[in-house]
């Protein structure tokens, strides 16, 4: 038990994925004007990681892998070399489903989620923990444990960032930096806010 | 006093639009309402009837700063001075060796006037070089960018003075606050247009750009190859065991008669300053209250929980507070009204914060044995975040009320 509690801790702060690794930043900076616009794309990047890191798992574990398919017989076949593009599929796919799913079932959450929805497919945040996951050999506990940790992160830091662009539209900047160029600097100023946990070992 | 405000008021008319020094009206700006109140009144509603404007904010803090500064340039001088009777040298190198020998001061470890002679000539290239490199970007804004320069750096200037160790470089002072004013707040347009604490940007640059100048034991005491340890790297690595076997006590940590960066070392001097910063209620109570809090709360937790792998975590709460520059932060830091939360509230759950990461930082954290710098940082990150919750509470609070009546 406190093997998860401790990844899914890093997963959020230390080795948070926007902050720590700089991944999904399109999404990141593009998306983050609005508090309540960045918190649904947190939301739907959380429910997207949470499904994609586990099944991921189990496709690379019982079918890609070095001598994943001895249960069909073929011991000697490796077929991770397909990796990257299995995994692209997978979220892709994925993200349709949920998309069309939340469309018949739960339509406030899709009006919420809206154009958020599809963008994520090209979230390099939700390949990144896939292919972290496969690099660090995680089990399937750990991959969803992962999977929602890396999720949280993620949503926390646009969240954030949405919040500080709120308040920087009070700000007088520079009209070459506005946009995107004070976005950008706003995140590294976060990274180094973040810094606070860079060298935790849980 | 009359003939200063008649030559301010003669050479004005050039520094207004068409006259000879018209790019350098901030200048005259800054000179002129630093040394008289502006007679300057809103013009359009609404009208505040209230002396405290952004001038004595910022005045009032450099005047609650006081106590540390004179602390700083007692204690930095206290601990060379007795760096230097315990290695046996008589006179330093350098200027200041020859400056104070020169004069006949002397560098007795008991006599308190060398010991604040000593401490000063420490202070004073730190401060100077802040003032200079820091101003010079402050200027370069305000005059391109048409906007006052204000108090607001004379206190940034100071915090970021005491916070750094006596023997930094002065370039990389210059540098750090370099960073600090123009990334940590000019480019978002000047004072209280900020998200993060300009003082702090500048350290944590430094801290983590230079982490052999302003961390470890070799900095805390300007003597060369003299090493002491901080009470949090002797707790990071021995627990309270190996601060009890330092012979350092509490009170000598309270008082401040420890190294340390210049103006940290004292909760005592820092205590005169908050209680001045709380009776003039500059300062947020809030937010010491919940930093105290978060400290307090995190402390008691980890010291249940606490195992040999890492000592820090059974540091009681009372010598949390007194070590490292938590009190510094605490109370100068923290409560910076620009990157603090706004509402009230969320100025109590942003104070939590950084006192829980602090204790958090310092406990389990390997890399870094002080938090607050980071802590502070950390929480200014997320201020917007929590006052932005804390409005949507309230206004659905207010939307529940309406629609029962």
């Amino acid at each position: 038990m406190e093997n998860y509690f401790n990844l899914f801790i890093s997963a959020v702060f230390v080795e948070n994925l926007a902050l720590a690794f700089f991944l999904g930043m399109c999404t990141f900076l593009a998306i983050s004007k609005q508090v309540s616009a960045a918190f649904g794309l947190g939301v739907a990047v959380v429910f997207i990681q949470t499904l994609t890191v586990p099944v991921n798992h189990l496709i690379y574990y019982y079918l890609l892998r070095d001598g994943a398919l001895a249960w069909a017989g073929m011991p000697e076949v490796n077929l991770s070399f397909l990796g990257l593009i299995c995994y692209i599929g997978v979220i892709a796919a994925l993200v349709q489903i949920l998309e069309m799913f939340l469309d018949k079932y739960v339509p406030a959450l899709y009006n919420a989620l809206g154009v958020y929805m599809p963008l994520i497919t090209v979230n390099c945040a939700i390949l990144g923990g896939t292919l972290f996951m496969v690099e660090r050999d995680y089990n399937l506990g750990e991959s969803i444990t992962y999977g929602i940790g890396t999720g949280v992160g993620w949503a926390l830091a646009i969240t954030a960032l949405a919040g500080i662009r709120e308040k920087l539209k009070y700000s007088d900047i520079p009209s070459g930096l506005q946009g995107l160029g004070i976005t950008f600097i706003a995140t590294g100023l976060m990274s180094l806010g973040f810094m606070a946990f860079s060298g935790i070992q849980l | 006093m009359s003939g200063l405000r008649r030559f301010l008021d003669r050479i004005e008319p050039e520094f207004h639009k068409g006259g000879r020094f018209e790019k350098f009206y901030p200048v005259y700006e800054m000179v002129d309402t630093f040394l008289y109140s502006p007679p300057d009144t809103t013009r359009t509603a609404p009208h505040v009837r209230d002396g405290i404007d952004l001038k004595r904010l910022m005045t009032y803090v450099v005047v609650a700063l006081i106590p540390c500064i004179l602390w700083s340039w007692f204690n930095t001088g206290y601990q060379t001075n007795l760096a230097l009777a315990e290695l046996g040298l008589t006179r330093p190198e350098g200027w200041r060796g020859a400056l104070i020998g020169g004069l006949g001061i002397g560098f007795n470890p008991a006599n308190p006037f060398a010991n604040m002679a000593h401490g000063f000539l420490f202070f004073l290239p730190i401060y100077l070089t802040t003032l200079i490199a820091g101003g010079f970007w402050e200027v370069l804004f305000a005059t391109i960018r048409k906007h006052d320069v204000n108090e607001g750096f004379l206190v940034s200037s100071m915090l970021y003075t005491l916070t750094l160790p006596p023997d930094m470089p002065l370039w990389m002072v210059a540098l750090g606050i370099s960073f600090g004013v123009v990334i940590g707040k000019e480019i978002f347009g000047g004072t209280g247009k900020n998200f993060l604490n300009p003082a702090l940007t500048g350290r944590a640059f430094l801290y983590f750009a230079y982490p052999a100048q302003i961390s470890g034991d070799q900095v805390w005491v300007a003597v060369d190859g003299f090493s002491h340890a901080t009470a949090l790297g002797l707790g990071e690595t021995g627990g309270m065991a190996a601060i009890a076997d330092s012979g350092l006590s509490w009170w000598q940590a309270f008082v401040g008669l420890v190294p340390g960066s210049l103006g940290e070392t004292s909760t005592l001097a820092i205590l005169i300053g908050a209680a001045f910063l709380l009776y003039t209620r500059v300062a947020s109570w809030r937010i010491m209250l919940g930093v105290l809090l978060g400290v307090l709360g995190t402390s008691l937790l980890f010291n249940l929980i606490a195992t040999d792998a890492r000592p820090m975590m059974s540091m009681p709460f009372h010598w949390h507070l007194v070590t490292g520059g938590l009190a510094f932060g605490l109370v100068f830091m923290a409560t910076d009204p620009v990157s603090a939360s706004m509402t009230n509230a969320g100025r109590l759950v942003f104070g939590i914060l950084i006192g829980f990461m602090t204790v958090l930082i310092r406990s389990i954290n390997p890399a870094f044995p002080e938090g607050i710098m980071l802590a502070i940082l950390f929480a200014n990150l997320f201020a917007p975040l929590i006052d932005y919750v804390v409005i949507q509470m309230n206004i659905r609070r207010r939307e529940r009320r309406h629609v029962s009546a």
